[in-house]
């Protein structure tokens, strides 16, 4: 019976500039190794482990395309859908590719009161990144033409006491001044 | 306040019963210890709205529509004994915030309010939550008639919506499977559907995707909708979210009558309601029966009527004239058989009765091989791949029936000597009340071939009838009433839902017309009157009639049979996630 | 001890501090290695612990006052004894590390800078309720803060601190991270346990599913924040009588407060519960407001607790009286703050002032319910939305009068009335800052905006032809 496309979107990527600075999925001994060890910390119950496998692939991809989704739901058997419930509820997993540096700008009240809406702008200036399309839940990321930078906001990134903060990738940068931006891209564009 | 004596008090008297003495608007009375609260007020006739709430499912608390409001009994200062009224009962003392009374369980002086302004503040509240982003599309909805967002519109919601945002978009008309389709926008994500899925057809391929007020239903493309229950998802949607492919837009349901009945694709007699209108089925619904079905059907069951299309009935009794087939006359039918087998010697004639007759035409099968002398009987047996919920090995609906009105467990085996007996020569003759016998192993048109005389009965036209000497048209299940016993030994009633065409008899008919033609005159025209006949003759059946069964049925034999779906749902019941 | 301790320059504790949880944050030749805190005695409660008989640990957690850290303030050794005595299943332990509630930060600076303390606390507490297998539930916006932890329970299970027969007792223990992925949702405790357990994390039911009988895979599970957990490595070592000599009677031991927003010296300290009041964490360590501006009004407790005006006077019950309490004097501890209609909550002190607009303040914490509302209870997710979509307008200048009446009756409508405390936590500031700014609220508005959207009108149209 032929799918509803509607359906197929639920797994397919729009197309990021961001891909081609990561590798398409395919499993490797080596990170089935990690995933195998991740699965281990739960003995009780291996459908705890969609997480951290999710987590394991993404940060070797970029992103959880609908091939991992098939993968991981094999591996630990379970229902695809069960694994799309939780790549599509929370907004730490992507779909599509986000840039090399992804950078994430807490929107929060004491951050936004310390100007992360303007460090946002100034970021989106720098990186030549239009924000005018994004909406917090559809498409709470942009990613620029280059596919070097990408921009989301995040809701609260816990350190209100110096905000305006941000993420880039595993980095956390505090105080960044929109007058800071340009030096938070140079020193990840060298 | 009067001291009553501590033996004397309800709460004693109730707690000797395994009840709770509770309060529901107003007025005391006992139920079990662990009812749940939305059903104790379903016994006191005080109906609770509610979407997410299903008895034969996990409650996940999540439509907040069942919020009433909750009291007991303030705890006693310290040394303090508790105080009772002169009806024994402690004062309630009622907690401000609402509570969902689908998950809260009943306790010992509990009062509980089902009216009054703050439970009907929630409902009116939650309501007016569960239209904001609904589309105002009912005019066009296939749910109308049948939705509770309506209903409880009616009841408790608001004329006007404050709304004046952009609603939500989401997908609409999707194809979630080969039988249902979905529209999200109308959903209010009570997961009824995702838990059916999840805990009774274990299949979960239902699911939310993204959050929040974004939250949609769907299944993952690689695993859709497909399961033979899928169809149960759309009779529990309180919405018009899930609807069926196969019946959406072909008729509102007001206008559509409903027939209490029962399924006889299997041995389980599944409970079923027929919908129709004129003499045109339009869909077939399980009917709850906690000791048959729960509240569920497999889909094949449910849309097996559509095999009965009118161009592949038999639709008037035929007599092989040289190879072709002729129109007879029932009259003529009947004595031309009547002569055909008179001059035969009835020990080379046989009868093959099915086990898909009611009780009254096997009694009148019986009846016929009793006056025709025909000591050589068989049945059909049916064997199916059961599939561990509600459909059963056995693909007869009345085995038990056919065991009982004949008093043989045996008639099963009795059938390859039939065949024996035609390839040798020995059987001449053969009577075959409702079996397409060529879809046997071994028994096709060339065995068949070998008989004097083929006489056989018929719903759609099939090879044996194309066999036949005499082919005669019998009615359908939808079309027949009767009694018929399931695989739990239970007594069941076969409604008809419509009528059969003008020249097609039912068996009951069939049979009486034929014994009337053999001169046996005392048959009653009616299956309910030949009913009084067999609770005389067979002793379980002893002080049952029509009048006195109810749509549910009467367990009538101990058989220890169990239904593999409802053992599953006993142990659903004893982890604690139903009540 | 602590006078031996010297800190970072410009770090220094002010001198109203009480540094047990955070005694070993800014501090000089400092780091997160397990030798470091051997040091100082680390892991030193634990041995004390292994000695007690489990009921005993609980016992002395109970004896010392100590209420959870998170947010609800419930005592921790209480929520212990919740596991049913006669439990045969396993029990798990689960450190709730998804700090998440804005305006906290508090167990970051916990974990990036003495892991050990946690990983302490979480041994003796597992010990004290039978539990063989813990996790830490890490948010994902802390990366680091999970490959510390990663690395110091290796180094503890390397000292036999974890693993089999710890310290030759007949008590064995795992630890393990669990990564969540952004969703403020997972600090609620059932909420957090389904993620745990790989699902979309929504919320359980009260009753039945309390997760001291009911939680971790339906096993008995205890959940607690990770200032709690540190709380107990302190409770053993100075003993629970000790320990509740610190802060007031019902509010027993030290808090970390954590001060953002408008004010000269953002930052976190840690005091004696109830101690300090409103005008010394403003004033003396806040060192008063920004050059020029004047403060206006605080969050206490998070973003969810219900803002206070610097101007309130609080008509409050202590003791047998009925008092008058200025917001300056309000001492920040669980109890006076719930007196004042709001609470303490996680910690989290927001401050605002004069040049803050209360629209655009309101906006901000209703777009943050908004995108964190899990979507599985009807008033939750319909409400918060709708709370921020009117919002919006109040924030574009498209809302009148009307509107904010409206929004305020929607807050209502979710208060109470949900699965968890979600709902109150998108509610509260709604109606507090509704009940006590409506006059600059309505000031944003104009009786001539009267906003529909175009599908809204089109019905209208419809329905009126």
């Amino acid at each position: 019976m032929d799918k509803s496309p509607t359906l197929d979107q639920q797994v397919n990527h729009p197309v990021s500039a961001g891909e081609k600075h990561f590798a398409p999925f395919a499993m490797t001994p080596e990170l089935e190794a990690r995933i195998d060890e991740a699965i281990s910390h739960y003995p009780d119950q291996i459908r705890s482990s969609v997480l951290p496998i999710l987590h394991l692939i993404q940060h070797q991809f970029g992103f959880i395309s609908a091939q991992a989704i098939t993968w991981i739901s094999e591996k630990i058997e379970i229902e695809p859908m069960r694994i799309l419930e939780v790549v599509s509820f929370y907004p730490g997993f992507h779909q599509s590719a986000p840039g090399k540096f992804h950078i994430r700008v807490c929107r929060t009240l004491s951050c936004a009161m310390a100007g992360s809406e303007n460090l946002m702008a100034e970021l989106s200036k720098i990186t030549g990144i239009d924000r005018s399309a994004c909406d917090s839940h559809h498409q709470p990321v942009a990613v620029s033409d280059c596919g070097t930078w990408s921009l989301e906001f995040a809701e609260c990134l816990a350190s209100c006491g110096t905000g305006p903060v941000c993420l880039v990738n595993d980095d956390f940068h505090e105080a960044v001044s929109p007058a800071k931006a340009q030096d938070l891209i140079s020193q990840y564009s060298k | 306040m009067n001291k009553l004596s501590t033996t004397s008090l309800p709460k004693d008297i109730a707690a000797e019963k395994g009840l709770v003495n509770i309060q529901i608007d107003g007025i005391w009375m006992q139920v079990p210890k662990g009812t749940r609260i939305i059903e104790a007020c379903n016994l006191a006739k005080a109906q609770v709205p509610h979407y997410c709430y299903h008895e034969k499912l996990s409650s996940p608390g999540n439509c907040r529509m069942c919020l009433v409001q909750m009291g007991m009994p303030p705890r006693p200062a310290p040394g303090a004994e508790p105080t009772y009224d002169e009806q024994g009962y402690q004062e309630i003392s009622w907690n401000p915030r609402p509570i969902i009374s689908c998950a809260n369980t009943v306790a010992e002086n509990m009062g509980i309010k089902t009216q009054g302004e703050l439970v009907e503040g929630c409902r009116k509240d939650v309501m007016e939550f569960l239209l904001i982003n609904h589309p105002l599309d009912c005019p066009i909805c296939d749910q109308a008639g049948e939705c509770t967002l309506q209903e409880y519109s009616v009841e408790h919601g608001n004329a006007q919506s404050r709304f004046k945002e952009t609603k939500i978009k989401k997908p609409k008309n999707v194809r979630i499977g080969e039988r249902v389709r979905l529209d999200d926008e109308r959903c209010v994500l009570c997961s009824r559907c995702i838990r059916f899925m999840d805990e009774v057809a274990d299949d979960p391929v239902l699911g939310f995707a993204e959050r929040g007020t974004h939250s949609k239903l769907t299944v993952h493309p690689d695993k859709l909708l497909n399961h033979n229950y899928s169809l149960n998802t759309v009779d529990i949607c309180p919405v018009g979210a899930l609807t069926s492919t196969d019946f959406r837009f072909q008729m509102r349901v007001w206008f559509l009558k409903q027939t209490p009945t029962i399924d006889t694709n299997c041995g389980h007699g599944i409970n079923t309601t027929v919908w129709t209108r004129g003499n045109d089925i339009y869909r077939v619904t399980p009917r709850q029966n906690n000791a048959v079905n729960s509240c569920w059907m497999p889909d094949n069951y449910r849309l097996s009527f559509k095999k009965f299309k009118e161009e592949l009935r038999l639709l008037e009794p035929s007599h092989k004239v040289t190879e072709a087939h002729q129109p007879i006359h029932w009259t003529k039918a009947f004595a031309s058989i009547n002569e055909q087998l008179g001059s035969a010697n009835s020990e080379n004639t046989a009868l093959i009765v099915s086990a898909s007759l009611t009780n009254e035409e096997l009694y009148l099968a019986k009846i016929l091989a009793e006056k025709l002398d025909i000591k050589i009987l068989a049945s059909v047996e049916h064997k199916q791949e059961e599939d561990n919920l509600l459909i059963s090995s056995d693909a007869n609906p009345n085995t038990l029936g056919l065991q009982l009105i004949f008093k043989l467990k045996t008639l099963y085996k009795k059938l390859g000597s039939i065949k024996t007996g035609i390839k040798s020569g020995a059987i001449k003759n053969l009577i075959v009340l409702g079996e397409d016998l060529t879809t046997i192993r071994g028994w096709d048109a060339e065995l068949l071939g070998h008989l004097d005389c083929l006489i056989s009965t018929h719903s759609l036209a099939n090879s044996t009838a194309q066999a036949s000497d005499y082919s005669l048209p019998v009615a359908t299940a939808f079309e027949n009433e009767g009694t018929m016993i399931n695989l739990s030994g239970r007594l069941q009633k076969l409604n008809s839902a419509i009528q059969a065409p003008t020249n097609v008899k039912t068996h009951f008919q069939l049979l009486t017309s034929w014994l009337h033609s053999l001169e046996v005159n005392h048959l009653p025209t009616k299956p309910e009157a030949l009913f009084i006949e067999l609770s005389e003759t067979y002793k379980a059946l002893n002080g049952i009639t029509y009048a006195t069964l109810s749509d549910l049925g009467e367990p009538i034999i101990e058989t220890n049979y169990q239904v593999p779906l409802l053992a599953k749902e006993e142990q659903r019941r004893k982890q604690g996630i139903i009540a | 001890m602590m006078a031996d301790i010297t800190y970072l320059e410009g770090k220094e504790p002010h001198a109203l501090e009480k540094r047990l949880i955070f005694k070993n944050v800014d501090r000089k030749d400092w780091d997160t290695s397990i030798d470091t805190y051997l040091n100082v005695g680390g892991y030193n409660s634990l041995k004390k612990a292994i000695k007690l008989k489990p009921q005993e640990v609980t016992g002395q957690v109970k004896a010392s006052g100590l209420r959870g850290r998170g947010g609800a303030g419930f005592p921790t050794g209480l929520k212990w004894s919740f596991i049913p005595p006669d439990n045969e299943k396993p029990v798990y332990l689960i450190c709730n590390c998804d700090e998440s509630e804005p305006g906290t930060f508090k167990d970051r600076y916990i974990v990036h800078q003495d892991p050990h303390q946690l990983i302490e606390g979480m041994i003796i507490t597992a010990y004290a309720i039978g539990c063989k297998l813990a996790y830490i539930y890490v948010r994902e916006e802390f990366p680091q803060a999970a490959q510390i932890l990663e690395q110091a329970i290796k180094e503890a299970k390397s000292k036999n601190f974890l693993g089999t027969n710890i310290l030759g007792a007949d008590f064995d223990l795992e630890i393990y991270i669990h990564r969540g992925a952004g969703a403020y949702i997972c600090g609620e405790e059932t909420g957090l346990i389904e993620s745990l357990e790989g699902k979309r994390p929504y919320p359980r039911i009260k009753p039945p599913y309390f997760p001291a009988a009911l939680g971790l895979y339906m096993c008995p599970t205890i959940v607690n924040n990770v200032e709690s957990l540190c709380h107990v490595t302190h409770i053993l070592s100075m003993g629970s009588e000790e320990y509740a000599k610190l802060g007031t009677p019902r509010n027993t031991g030290t808090r970390i407060l954590c001060l953002s927003g408008d004010v000269r010296n953002p930052g976190y300290v840690e005091v004696e519960v109830g101690k300090i009041t409103m005008r010394q964490l403003l004033y003396d360590i806040g060192g008063g407001p920004l050059k020029g501006r004047a403060f206006k009004a605080v969050i206490p407790g998070g973003s969810s607790s219900k803002i206070l005006k610097c101007d309130e006077v609080f008509s409050i019950t202590q003791g047998d009286q009925k008092v008058d309490l200025d917001f300056w004097d309000i001492p920040l501890d669980f109890d006076t703050l719930a007196a004042c209609g709001s609470m303490a909550g996680s910690g989290g002190v927001i401050v605002l002032d004069n040049t803050r607009k209360m629209s655009w303040v309101l906006n901000n914490i209703n777009h943050f319910y908004a995108h964190e509302s899990c979507g599985q209870c009807t008033p939750c997710r319909e409400g918060s939305m709708w709370m921020k979509k009117i919002s919006d307008r109040i924030v574009e200048g498209k809302a009148n009068a009307e509107d904010i009446k409206t929004l305020e009756e929607v807050a209502y409508q979710i208060d109470g009335r949900t699965i968890c405390a979600f709902g109150e936590a998108s509610a509260w500031p709604v109606e507090a800052i509704i009940a006590k700014f409506k006059d600059e609220l309505i000031a944003d508005t104009s009786e001539d905006n009267t906003y529909i959207s175009k599908e809204k009108e089109l019905q209208q149209q419809f329905f009126q032809t």
